[in-house]
């Protein structure tokens, strides 16, 4: 099986990396670029653990090949923050402890920042469905959207 | 044999290459049923040809004879398209079911139509709306109503080296619209038990004078129910039409039993649903003729 080279943006650096024709992109960012933060949860699309964003759209890297992803550019959890400042919503998370184990937290804060950037005053009912494919087997829900709708007040400037 | 990645960006490339091709190649769009079955392993493809690079073949052009909807693009893309919102919100709301916002932003309608589920949600949707599936292959490029795509569960009647470059759906006439809407047991993230999709055309006095019925998850395709299309056309859908269209959708399921729904429940909610999603697609068509937005 001969590895096929990938040329592609990954948190606005050019990144370039060896894969095999059937890996998934998940595998990639983490066996690969050692982006470790993208978390395989069920590997089939359903728990969304592994969310990223690919040129804007939020998709589960589990259901990409690696090598769909040339020419692409890639945001992943890593690129959320801005160097040491935490962005909005991974600081909201913090303050509402929307997080228990974790695991799912790296793809909640992506998809959570990908409906934000889209839709900046979602309803909480919008939020909810933006996050069905988002799956959280300990916290529960409620303060996870409670985190989402503080982040969102607070980045359209409104004190919540 | 070493498995290979394609990704032609001509339609001559893609189709030498699947006419070519030893062992079994599979076609990539989305990928949101091709990568779960790769890793389950129930599919071991020898090569992947991604379409993605095929020149328009993502995204959607409005022409005045209508709408062509590239065969990969995404479900997100769709669903952000207001002029085919505005013609054929049935689709619209059809593709944008199929599974989550990550989903979404990959899963395709030419995907969805060519995995071939029973249940693939868009499927009585493009039926419904009249859509032509483009197939190109090694003798050029047929125009296939997409009802005669899917031939039975995970089978199609493409030939070997062909595959959907595109969908073209007609202007919709004055006064027409479609509805879909399907049965779960949640309120997302779930697979149709039944879905049903209806598209109308009224005249001005709001007579239906021309009508698509087509049924999901009930039979081992999706099912054109031109029973229930006659049932309500020249009606104004009044308890006598639907009651005719409801037991038409019902003559006409073939359903499997299973813990999701046994093949009663499944026959009843086809009714149901097909008198619901003509209902809504009525108001839908009256809505436009008044001018509104729906």
């Amino acid at each position: 099986m001969s590895k096929q080279h990938v040329t592609t943006t990954i948190n606005g650096e050019p990144a370039e990396f060896l894969a095999e024709p059937f890996m998934s992109l998940l595998d990639a960012l983490r066996d690969e670029m050692h982006l470790t933060g993208s978390k395989e949860g069920c590997g089939s699309g359903d728990c969304g653990a592994c969310s990223i964003i690919v040129d804007g759209r939020l998709v589960c890297s589990c259901l990409m090949l690696a090598v769909e992803a040339e020419g692409h550019e890639i945001i992943t959890i890593e690129g959320v923050a801005n160097g040491d400042e935490l962005h909005p919503v991974q600081r909201k998370f913090l303050e509402h402890a929307a997080l228990q184990c974790g695991y799912c937290t790296p793809g909640l804060i992506v998809a959570t920042k990908a409906l934000l950037d889209r839709h900046p005053n979602p309803t909480e009912t919008e939020a909810r469905y933006w996050l069905a494919g988002n799956l959280c087997r300990c916290t529960g829900y409620d303060k996870i959207i409670r985190a989402v709708m503080d982040a969102a007040a607070e980045m359209r400037g409104v004190t919540a | 044999m070493s498995l290979s990645y394609a990704s032609p960006t001509t339609v001559n490339e893609a189709v030498a290459l699947l006419t070519g091709a030893t062992g079994l190649t599979k076609i990539l769009s989305g990928g949101t049923d091709l990568l779960v079955q790769l890793r389950s392993g129930r599919v071991k493809p020898d090569i992947i040809m991604d379409t993605k690079k095929i020149p328009g073949i993502l995204g959607i052009i409005e022409t005045e004879a209508g709408f062509v909807i590239g065969a990969a693009t995404p479900g997100a893309v769709i669903g952000e398209h207001a002029g085919l919102a505005a013609a054929y919100p049935g689709i619209v709301e059809a593709a944008n079911l199929i599974g989550s916002t990550q989903v979404q932003g990959r899963a395709s309608l030419a995907g969805n139509l060519c995995n071939a589920s029973p249940a693939a949600d868009s499927v009585p949707a493009m039926i419904t709306a009249g859509a032509i599936a483009i197939v190109v292959g090694p003798n050029g490029q047929r125009a296939v109503p997409v009802e005669q795509i899917v031939i039975g569960p995970g089978r199609t009647s493409l030939a070997r080296g062909e595959f959907i470059l595109e969908f073209k759906l007609p202007k919709p006439a004055a006064r027409s619209s479609g509805a879909y809407l399907r049965f779960i047991p949640r309120t997302e993230m779930d697979i149709a038990v039944v879905g049903a999709a209806v598209n109308v055309t009224l005249d001005a006095a709001g007579v239906i004078t021309h009508a698509r019925v087509s049924l999901g998850a009930v039979a081992p395709t999706q099912l054109l129910v031109v029973d229930g299309a006659n049932a309500i056309i020249g009606s104004k859908l009044d308890d006598a039409a639907l009651a005719k269209l409801d037991a038409a959708a019902r003559a006409v399921c073939n359903p499997i039993d299973d813990k999701r729904g046994t093949i009663d429940f499944r026959i009843k909610v086809a009714g149901v649903l097909a008198r619901r999603a003509a209902a809504i697609a009525v108001q839908r068509a009256l809505g436009q003729a008044a001018g509104t937005k729906h």
